[in-house]
């Protein structure tokens, strides 16, 4: 408990040290802040082993029990083509640290408006005060708050007309700090985008990402949302994205996890009006002791509304995984069609998983349906593919693939679906530099 | 006289505690087609599996030689890069994983075991193109995953293509004719028998002599609860099919006396 106590003394001086350094701010940002941190204090992290459904197979108190400093020097400089080199030809927004990095981001693409939350607070104000934190609220969520309390340069992005060029948001993190990234995407009317979200560790050793994410789509937009969790095993990893949707928008999203020690990652997305058409695939690569926790929630509240999840993950070694989440088709969410589905390849008797996804519809006509799997490499392919002259090593790689092929063929953008693939071979140990 | 290429010698093979082949012996020579008969569950698909090497039997005596030498120590996939090759019964169906990729996979193993350069793409598919234009299987098929959302007939023929593409000396096919059409059956056995030449053998498990009619086997042998009870030439089929197995099973042989 003492530790615990350490830890929340810490959050408290470096809160006040952000206070004092971001004095100059607007008074609603202000306000919002102290409003956030004091929610934290009361919250605390969800610790309770007890009563604690939404966390009942995530224990955060290694968390609680340990400080990370909140860095606010400068960017630390890094190696671009090192650390993320799937992103040739996109724009890239770049943060070390949790501060923007000017030398590892570039110009804004036609159509789009990307720059660090605090100038977006001077250039987009009326944007920037309508969004944030109007999605991912802090009321019942302890991460939330505090990353709220903790915002600072964050990402700001704004889609008009049809982008082009994929935009690549990334997190990096050089040491041993608590960072807070949050991102705010706002697809205006009928525009179109692609964003890849990466969190990375330039370094092994631990540190802690509380990150924060909100996307809003105006009428007809469409926004491709892809999330990379890359970082080292030793990590710390909250994430919490939440998505609003209006009218006939369509969001398609994928999150892809193979790093990370203790990853928790919470999905919700509100279909708010007619005709919105959300489709959300995820893989995740668990390896040694990783712990990855994915809870996706689809929120239906108007009717004609569509929705696909599709997570796939592949466990090996002592690694631990759990999906929950609900979807959720609300009273007059008519003739809504919705459908989960999580299947589990495990690949050593070490490895377990908890899935639990769950449906809840309380309006008429509607289509829907969820399933979950888990199992080992069947017996029978692996004997098919020897009897070829396959040997069982590269067999099971085959499988592999072919097991995460169904998620990564969603991906267009071809250098990130060949990265993927060879990232998710490489974060197999088993696998490593066999191909 | 030459070793043969395949040799079983009083084979018993059990799963879990029951015994199912209960002393097995069969030669096959190189060239020779052998066709092996027999009512449903009298072990056919277990003998072939044996000898493919499929996890899951335990060999509780005797042996099988493979070129004079025993391979039951062998991997399946070492087996197969010596030259055997199964066509399963029940091909499966192997998601996320192109026809063509997995083709080129086994046939670049086998060839790397032979320390013979991987195949050129342009010249494997090449090789596919042709091989799958002889069984009737369109070139689009090749880009599916295998055996996925196949008809019975395509997971046969597409087990005859692999076995035209990778040219092992041993086929076993167990059951490769069943649920064919006509049509497709007479494309299947002019695939086993484009396969079929003085380095090749071919074992044939089957219920129907319909394929002999295509296929002429050099031998035949009825396999009744796990013993070959019978050999004999292409006339046994025809035997067979006139008069059925029961006349062949234990205690039911013409004028034997009932024991005591
Ligand atoms: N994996 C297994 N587990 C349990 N029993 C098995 C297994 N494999 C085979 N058997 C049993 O062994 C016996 C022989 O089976 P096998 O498949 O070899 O017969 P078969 O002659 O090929 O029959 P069919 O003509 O129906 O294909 C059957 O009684 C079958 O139930
Ligand atoms: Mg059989």
């Amino acid at each position: 408990m003492t530790q615990a106590v350490a830890t929340y003394e810490q959050y408290e001086a470096d809160f006040r040290k952000l206070q004092e350094a971001r004095s100059a701010e607007p008074d609603w940002l202000t306000e919002l802040r102290s409003a956030a941190f004091a929610r934290f204090q009361e919250l605390g992290f969800p610790v309770a082993r007890k009563g604690n459904e939404p966390w009942k197979y995530t224990d955060v108190r290694p968390l609680a029990a340990e400080t990370f400093p909140y860095e606010t020097a400068a960017a630390a400089s890094v190696d671009a083509a090192q650390l993320f080199p799937f992103d040739d030809g996109m724009a890239r927004v770049a943060f070390v640290n949790g501060r923007f990095s000017q030398e590892l981001s570039t110009p804004s693409p036609d159509g789009l408006t990307v720059m660090p939350l605090t100038q977006a607070l001077e250039e987009h104000g009326e944007d920037v005060r309508r969004h944030l934190a109007q999605h991912a609220t802090y009321a019942d969520e302890a991460f939330t708050a505090l990353n709220t309390a903790f915002l600072a340069d964050g990402a700001f992005v704004l889609a008009e007309g049809a982008v082009e060029m994929p935009l690549h948001i990334v997190y990096v993190t050089t040491e041993r700090v608590a960072t807070h990234p949050r991102t705010l995407i706002v697809a205006r009317p009928t525009s179109e985008l692609s964003v890849v979200e990466s969190y990375v560790s330039a370094t092994g050793g631990a540190h802690f990402t509380n990150a924060v994410t909100e996307v809003v789509l105006k009428d007809g937009a469409q926004v491709t949302h892809r999330q990379l969790l890359l970082e080292n095993h030793e990590t710390y990893h909250m994430a919490n994205t939440r998505v609003h949707q209006s009218r006939d928008s369509a969001y398609r999203s994928l999150v892809y996890e193979a790093g990370g020690g203790l990853v928790r990652n919470e999905l919700m997305v509100l279909l708010d009006a007619e005709g919105a058409e959300a489709d959300l695939k995820g893989l995740y690569v668990s390896a040694g002791k990783q712990h990855v926790d994915n809870n996706i929630n689809i929120d239906h509240a108007k009717p004609h509304g569509y929705s696909r999840l599709y997570y796939k993950g592949i466990l090996d070694e002592q690694s631990r995984a759990v999906f929950g989440g609900t979807v959720m088709v609300r009273p007059g969410a008519d003739k809504t069609d919705a459908h989960q589905e999580d299947k589990n390849l495990i690949l050593s008797h070490e490895a377990e998983v908890d899935s639990k996804p769950a449906l809840e519809i309380y309006a008429d006509d509607v289509k829907a349906g969820h399933g979950a799997t888990a199992g080992a490499i069947a017996d029978e392919a692996l004997f098919y593919m020897q009897s070829r002259g396959i040997d069982p090593e590269r067999a099971m790689l085959f499988l592999v693939r072919g097991f995460v092929s169904e998620i990564l063929d969603s991906v267009t953008i071809e250098p990130l679906r060949e990265w993927l693939e060879e990232s998710t071979t490489q974060a197999l140990p088993r696998f490593r530099d066999k191909r | 006289m030459a070793v043969p290429l395949l040799e079983v010698r009083g084979l018993h093979v059990a799963v879990a505690e029951t015994e199912i082949l209960k002393g097995v012996d069969l030669a096959v020579s190189e060239g020779e087609v052998h066709a092996i008969m027999g009512p449903n569950g009298s072990g056919k698909s277990t003998l072939a599996s044996v000898i493919a090497g499929k996890p899951g039997y335990t060999v509780t005596g005797g042996e099988v030689l493979y070129s004079g030498e025993s391979i039951l120590k062998m991997l399946p996939d070492e087996r197969a890069r010596a030259g055997i090759f199964l066509a399963l019964q029940y091909p499966v169906e192997l998601p996320g994983i192109r026809n063509r990729e997995f083709l080129r996979t086994a046939l670049d193993a086998l060839r790397e075991s032979r320390g013979e350069d991987k195949v050129g793409i342009r010249d494997f598919n090449k090789l596919l193109e042709a091989k799958a234009e002889e069984l009737g299987l369109e070139p689009e098929m090749m880009k599916r995953n295998v055996n996925e959302g196949f008809s019975g007939g395509e997971k046969k023929r597409n087990e005859i293509l692999q076995l035209a593409v990778l040219d092992p000396k041993l086929a076993l096919l167990d059951e490769t004719d069943s649920g064919l059409d006509i049509d497709a059956l007479r494309v299947v056995a002019e695939g086993v028998n484009r396969f079929r030449g003085p380095g090749k053998a071919i074992v044939l498990v089957t219920h129907y002599q319909r394929i002999l009619n295509y296929i002429t086997p050099d031998f035949v042998h009825v396999l009744i609860d796990g013993r070959i009870v019978r050999s004999g030439g292409r006339e046994l089929a025809l035997e067979l099919e006139k008069r059925g197995y029961d006349w062949l099973r234990e205690g039911a042989q013409t004028g034997a006396a009932p024991s005591a």
